[in-house]
């Protein structure tokens, strides 16, 4: 392209032209293509709630709403109920989200309210970066041979000397709810701290500096003025981080000692819906792969509502301080 | 304390209020706790990440770089009592699954970016698109296992393919939202400019845009490899485990052994020497995750 393309535009090997008639069957041909790779999710997403419902479908008429409610799991009788799993299930994502939230929030908050210069905190955003990119699996190692170990003793005394607190009404005996809910608030921690940290980043910073002229501390800015106007970002960080810890699954298996069981305890064994799918699955046949079609229905739908809840917040933030979209 | 109220006059003079910032005031005390607390909690989440790292090197590092390193990455796994093994198969098998699912979804994935960043990024389609793409971001990934069981492991058995389908299922909403952000801040200047010459839509998407595009795209591209390489439920009951390597990459009946799986079966046994293997498979997990963690930071950093 040396030549100066004006003084080409007059010859006959022009530079602009009319696309020929090849070019333009190419053109048509790759937006097709494009469409229907666009339309291949939504496909997918059809595809994923048509198979799971076909799958399911003889086990939700066998066993109807009573599913949902009934405690028993036994492939010999035939059986099946998810009430324990999905207690297990919003229970230890409660615990993890009410952890996990505290701690992603204080770090979203350490991260952009000027605590540090902006270069360690670059080391403290690919820590937390970090820790979202270790595999569940391995906290899961961990958590059982590290984690588990490290709180068993403060568990036996919290027990031994609390018991009376429903909380503490079991002793830690190897896996349980307490150690699954500890990994799982550590994995969610990234998701909120994330989306958080955008929540913040979004507030213009006039804000901040009227919150200051006014006089106000550092604590008064970020708790009267900067907190309630992230508050929106933050409830969307805090749903989705909610969502993450609802379909995690391997951890979970690994740590929750899978117990069909319904206990307010933090310490005795639980099981969720993704453990049960994990555990029971490769096993399974017959009706009792259809019942765990159901239950995998069930987490469907339990994800899937707290997702787009968490979404459509997020949106509202994003129209609330952009007027866009 | 002597905050008053600078309007209130004494004697037509004003009494200034007490600008000065006192450390033992309530409010400042409060500041300060406020701020050791945050520091705290900021520690604290450092915490479990060096303690992995510094269980991964102790107990993984051993085996990993010690003497027998090459019979640890290419040996068959132990059983029972044996001594020694490795985790060749697993190593291979993970390779080849998320080989499968890079393949699948990154072609779809770009393809669909480009339909909702420039083709029609307002339409129904696009707007459908997008937010069942953000959904399925947070799709449980023991469902996407669930789904490709129902959909070929019932008719054909066990197989990298399956394993690698339901890999592809969770790298798609990763790579098609990167991309689709990569493609969109391309400036529209540079759009206009070859359309200007007379390009068609495709030649500015393939001459302009995707060139221009190319670090953020391959920035989620691996990313979303990292997570497909660390994902292990949707593997349980797709691609199975095998205590040997792969020989074909038949989809009929064929189980294929990952690093996430092995991790998971030896994190239970009893024998050491298994669950020595199992801390050297996540070491290698990591080192795998990393690697690819890095490249993307390193597309990721703007060229001009």
């Amino acid at each position: 392209m040396a030549k100066n393309p004006f003084q080409q535009a007059g010859s006959s090997s022009a530079i602009t032209r009319p696309p020929s008639g090849s070019e333009v069957a190419t053109d048509t041909l790759f937006r097709g293509i494009a469409y229907t790779c666009a339309a291949l999710i939504v496909l997918l997403v059809a595809a994923i709630l048509w198979q799971l419902g076909k799958e399911a479908a003889p086990a939700v008429g066998e066993y109807g709403l009573g599913f949902w409610t009934s405690t028993t799991w036994d492939v010999n009788k035939s059986e099946f109920g998810v009430l324990p799993e999905i207690w297990g299930t919003l229970y230890s994502s409660l615990l993890a989200l009410l952890l996990g939230g505290i701690f992603g929030v204080a770090i979203a908050i350490f991260l952009t309210q000027d605590f540090i210069h902006h270069k360690l905190s670059l080391v403290f955003r690919t820590i937390v970066e970090l820790l979202a990119a270790i595999p569940s699996v391995v906290y899961g190692l961990w958590g059982i041979y590290v984690l588990i170990p490290m709180i068993r003793p403060g568990a036996e005394w919290l027990h031994e000397h609390f018991s009376w607190i429903p909380w503490f009404g079991t002793s830690l005996s190897g896996p349980g709810l307490a150690p699954a809910a500890l990994v799982l608030s550590i994995m969610i921690l990234p998701t909120v701290a994330a989306i958080s940290v955008d929540a913040f980043r979004r507030i213009p910073y006039k804000v901040k500096e009227a919150a200051y002229g006014m006089g106000t501390t550092k604590w008064e800015a970020i708790l009267k003025v900067m907190l309630p106007t992230a508050s929106s970002g933050i409830l969307a960080a805090l749903v989705l981080g909610f969502g993450r810890a609802l379909g995690e699954t391997m951890a979970l298996a690994m740590l929750i000692g899978n117990a069909n069981q319904i206990s307010l305890s933090l310490f005795s064994p639980a099981n969720t819906l993704a453990s049960l799918l994990a555990s029971s699955f490769p096993e399974a046949s017959g009706i009792e792969v259809q019942a765990l079609m159901y239950a995998a229905l069930v987490l469907l739908l339990i994800t899937f509502v707290v997702n787009v809840v968490g979404l459509g917040v997020q949106q509202y933030t994003v129209r609330k301080f952009e007027g866009k979209k | 304390m002597s905050n008053v109220d600078p309007t209130a006059m004494a004697d037509g003079e004003l009494v200034r209020p007490n600008l000065q910032r006192q450390l033992l005031e309530g409010r400042a005390i409060k500041n300060n706790i406020l701020t050791i607390l945050t520091w705290i909690i900021a520690t604290l989440a450092a915490v479990p990440l060096v303690s992995v790292i510094y269980m991964l090197l102790v107990r993984g590092g051993t085996r990993l770089f010690g003497a027998d390193f090459v019979e640890v990455l290419t040996a068959l796994p132990p059983a029972g009592f044996e001594m020694g093994g490795g985790i060749g198969p697993a190593i291979l098998g993970t390779l080849t699954m998320v080989g499968i699912a890079t393949v699948i979804s990154v072609p779809f994935g770009i393809m669909a970016a480009i339909y909702l960043a420039i083709l029609g990024p307002s339409s129904k389609l696009a707007t459908t698109s997008r937010f069942l793409a953000k959904v399925l971001t947070g799709f449980p990934s023991i469902l996407a296992g669930v789904f490709v069981y129902a959909v070929l492991v019932v008719h054909f058995g066990y197989s990298p393919w399956a394993g690698g389908v339901a890999l592809a299922v969770l790298m798609l909403p990763t790579v098609v939202l990167a991309a689709e952000e990569a493609i969109a801040q391309v400036p529209q200047r540079m759009k206009d400019a070859a359309f200007g010459i007379g390009c068609t839509r495709t030649q500015v998407i393939w001459k302009v845009v995707l060139p221009t595009g190319l670090p953020g795209i391959l920035t989620g591209v691996m990313l979303a490899i990292a997570g497909a390489a660390g994902e292990s439920a949707p593997l349980l009951f797709t691609a199975l485990f095998s205590n040997y390597f792969i020989e074909n990459l038949s989809i009929d009946n064929n189980p294929t052994a990952s690093l996430s799986i092995l991790i998971y079966n030896f994190s239970g046994m009893p024998f050491e020497n298994q669950i020595e293997l199992a801390w050297t498979a996540s070491l290698v997990l990591v080192l795998i995750v990393l690697v690819f963690n890095i490249l993307a930071r390193l597309f990721g950093q703007p060229k001009v």
